[in-house]
């Protein structure tokens, strides 16, 4: 079995800046992370590959830097990590990085055939979910996207089972094998990898492939040139005035404390209160 | 794990970074262990880089290290309340290359440093915490980390591992750290466009301004500030010893505060948006607070072994200093096929005596204690001082002999004559 899991190295966006002069996002400083979601979807396959054996290689297209993204998902237990990066690939969109991707993973399928592609759900930075059905569209694999639980996976019968979320509740799916399956969060705990896994991930040679590598023919579909998304306006949303306010005890009771707040809420929610009582009229709002 | 290493190096802030690269460069098997994510995910500086510490270590480091601004004026205050009496030293020479003193961010510092280590050929292993030494009877021959086969050895270890150095307490190494040889330092970063900065300070290009502050800002703690100038952000700071903190009840944000409201720094900081928000215990017990630095095994290096010359407000330079001095020790034992015993590594501590680390280290010895005894240089001076200033100063058709002899009186009304005299003895024996 051999598994490919494609991680992204995001802006940590808990730490995210926005210039306050430019408007635009300050990448310099901001720690670079692995895209959170992926994690999931990297435990996962490791998962997989401790039950029935087999192979799993992580891929990810970036920068040189991301590389710190591979070194952590080779920690994990990650047997191969391949690092697609060309400054032909630079400003693009979802459709011109899953042409890329897919081209490096039909690549990867040449020397040892992929059985499952693993994505997690998103990116925390483009937030878009495009980029693992783009994949899946290009290579003509199953896709099962928002899976929440693996059930089985019947490499004979080349079937996998697999819970998916969807509006209102949860999809029990079965497809063929080869399938790409985007994860949610929450659907398995990361592993900590052991001295001697660190140690290897340290150690481990990269694979480093720029355009010509991942045998990619059309220039044209990758990169900025390949990217009909245009990023017009980039703003940080006007802050909101709402402010918090303190209730003093003045040594009052809890209960006196509970009537004025019922009290302040229902007068700034005036439909609620008849709502819920319509014999508090907005005349009498205490109670 | 079987693994051996030549040396094992514990932290990857300036000293362990020092240690390691120093190391790995002279083709010595060298594992360095970091808790944080990455090397400068958890340290925190001022923070000023001494181009002369690091320059001993990697020589062209200005060609990629991320520098923030050079420094070419200092400017020294003593606040009251509502005024500020200093001085300044500004110098066109201290704009010619190779620039003497930079201001630096060090969450990129470190990395930059961390990356040289690693294409020196040392391996470094983030997000591993070392719980605790491995003895042989009195010698130390490996650690054990957190993590799955988490052991690992070497001939020796340096302890690189900051002020807390909680390895070397619970090895013994060290006693507890005391309240009165530590000072929290708390610290924001507030973003300001380069335009503004350059305007508000008077400096253009990379240029920049470091101004070292005391006085009321403290509230009679022993203690400074700071305001440094990065590229497009400010930095400001103030830090006192946390046993003062203790006492005072002072809540060190709330001190902060007050004095970023100072009617002489709140114009420097006005428009600016607050970024980042951190603090960090400084080891400033000096001299005398200097535990054994070396043993059978083992080195110490950095704020782990009390390494800060607070009077110069110096730190980062002295734990490069003692990291890269660490790591020679080793590379010349080794040379030599001598054992990492104690008595051979006592070389470490031979040669920190001769060096400049020591022998600041020395000469301040007794600043810590006098400071901590005469509050009057943190309460009464900042505000005498001022109000001399202000006096005369003032122009109100009072004749200037008269003024002289209000404000001789001001001091000796707060301090006597002989308390003048023996003020001045302390400070001059403290700081001779």
């Amino acid at each position: 079995m051999h598994i490919l899991v494609c991680i992204k190295q995001v802006p940590d966006s808990a730490q995210i800046r926005v210039h306050p002069v430019t408007n635009t996002i300050m990448r310099q400083g901001v720690p670079a992370i692995v895209n959170p979601y992926d994690l999931y979807a990297l435990e996962e396959a490791l998962r997989l590959k401790d039950r029935y054996r087999g192979r799993v290689t992580a891929l990810c297209m970036g920068p040189p830097q991301a590389e710190v993204a591979l070194r952590k998902a080779l920690a994990f237990g990650a047997d191969e990590a391949i690092l697609l990066t060309d400054r032909a690939f630079a400003g693009a969109d979802t459709l011109a990085t899953s042409y890329a991707l897919s081209a490096a993973i039909r690549q990867v399928h040449r020397s040892l055939p992929i059985d499952l592609v693993f994505a997690g759900k998103q990116t925390i930075d483009g937030d878009t979910a495009q980029v693992g059905p783009g994949i899946a569209t290009r290579l003509d694999m199953q896709l099962l996207t928002y899976v929440s639980k693996i059930v089985s996976l019947d490499l004979a019968a080349r079937e996998i089972v697999v819970h998916r979320r969807s509006e209102g509740g949860v999809q029990v799916l079965k497809t063929r094998l080869p399938a790409l399956v985007t994860v949610l969060e929450g659907i398995n705990e990361m592993r900590f990898a052991s001295l001697t896994d660190m140690f290897r991930a340290e150690r481990h040679p990269l694979t480093i492939w720029n355009k010509d590598d991942a045998r990619i023919e059309d220039a044209t579909k990758v990169g900025l040139k390949g990217s009909p998304t245009a990023v017009s306006k980039v703003f940080a949303p006007t802050p909101t005035n709402r402010r918090a306010e303190i209730i003093e005890t003045h040594g009052g009771q809890p209960i006196d404390l509970a009537a004025t707040l019922v009290a302040k809420l229902f007068s700034s929610r005036p439909d609620v209160a008849f709502a819920i009582n319509p014999s508090l009229t907005p005349d009498r709002r205490s109670l | 794990m079987s693994e051996h290493f030549d040396a094992i190096v514990v932290g990857a802030g300036p000293a362990g970074n020092s240690a390691a690269y120093t190391l790995a460069k002279a083709g010595l098997k060298v594992l360095q262990i970091e808790r944080g994510e990455y090397s400068g995910s958890k340290n925190v500086q001022g923070a000023i880089l001494y181009s002369d510490a690091l320059e001993k270590i990697i020589p062209d480091f200005r060609e990629d290290a991320p520098l923030e601004r050079h420094v070419i004026e200092q400017r020294m205050w003593v606040l009251d309340d509502e005024s500020c009496i200093g001085g300044t030293y500004r110098s066109a020479d201290f704009s010619k290359p190779p620039y003497n003193r930079y201001t630096i961010i060090r969450s990129q510092f470190d990395r930059w440093f961390s990356k040289k280590v690693r294409d020196a050929g040392a391996l470094v292993v983030c997000e591993t915490t070392v719980l605790d030494l491995h003895m042989d009877g009195r010698c130390v021959v490996g650690v054990r980390t957190d993590r799955e086969n988490g052991s690992v050895y070497a001939d020796v270890v340096i302890l690189a591992d900051g002020v807390n150095s909680v390895l070397a307490r619970k090895a013994g190494f060290r006693g507890e750290l005391k309240p009165k040889d530590v000072a929290l330092a708390v610290k924001e970063i507030h973003f300001l466009p380069e335009q503004t900065i350059e305007d508000r300070f008077n400096i253009k290009g990379t240029e920049g301004v470091v101004i070292e502050m005391a006085g009321k800002i403290t509230q009679g703690m022993v203690g400074t500030g700071f305001l440094y100038t990065n590229k497009e952000s400010v930095t400001i700071g103030v830090g006192c010893l946390l046993s003062d903190f203790k006492k005072s009840g002072i809540a060190p944000y709330a001190l902060l505060e007050q004095m970023k409201a100072h009617p002489t720094i709140k114009p420097l900081l006005a428009g600016g948006e607050m970024k980042e928000y951190t603090a960090h215990l400084i080891p400033e017990g000096g001299y005398n607070a200097i535990p054994a630095i070396y043993g059978d095994g083992w080195l110490m290096a950095g704020d782990a072994g009390m390494f800060v010359n607070a009077v110069h407000r110096e730190g980062s330079n002295l734990a490069m200093t003692t990291g890269r001095v660490a790591a020679e020790t080793v590379i010349a034992l080794k040379a030599q096929g001598k054992p990492m015993t104690a008595p051979h590594l006592a070389a470490y501590r031979k040669a920190l005596n001769h060096s400049f680390v020591m022998k600041d280290m020395k000469k301040y010895k007794d600043v810590p204690e006098v400071m901590d005894k005469n509050r009057q240089f943190f309460t009464d001076y900042p505000r005498l001082v001022s109000q001399a200033a202000r006096t005369l100063l003032t122009v109100d058709g009072v004749d200037k002999k008269t003024k002289e002899r209000a404000i001789r009186k001001a001091f000796t009304g707060a301090r006597s004559t002989f308390g003048l005299f023996a003020d001045a003895f302390k400070l001059w024996r403290a700081f001779e």
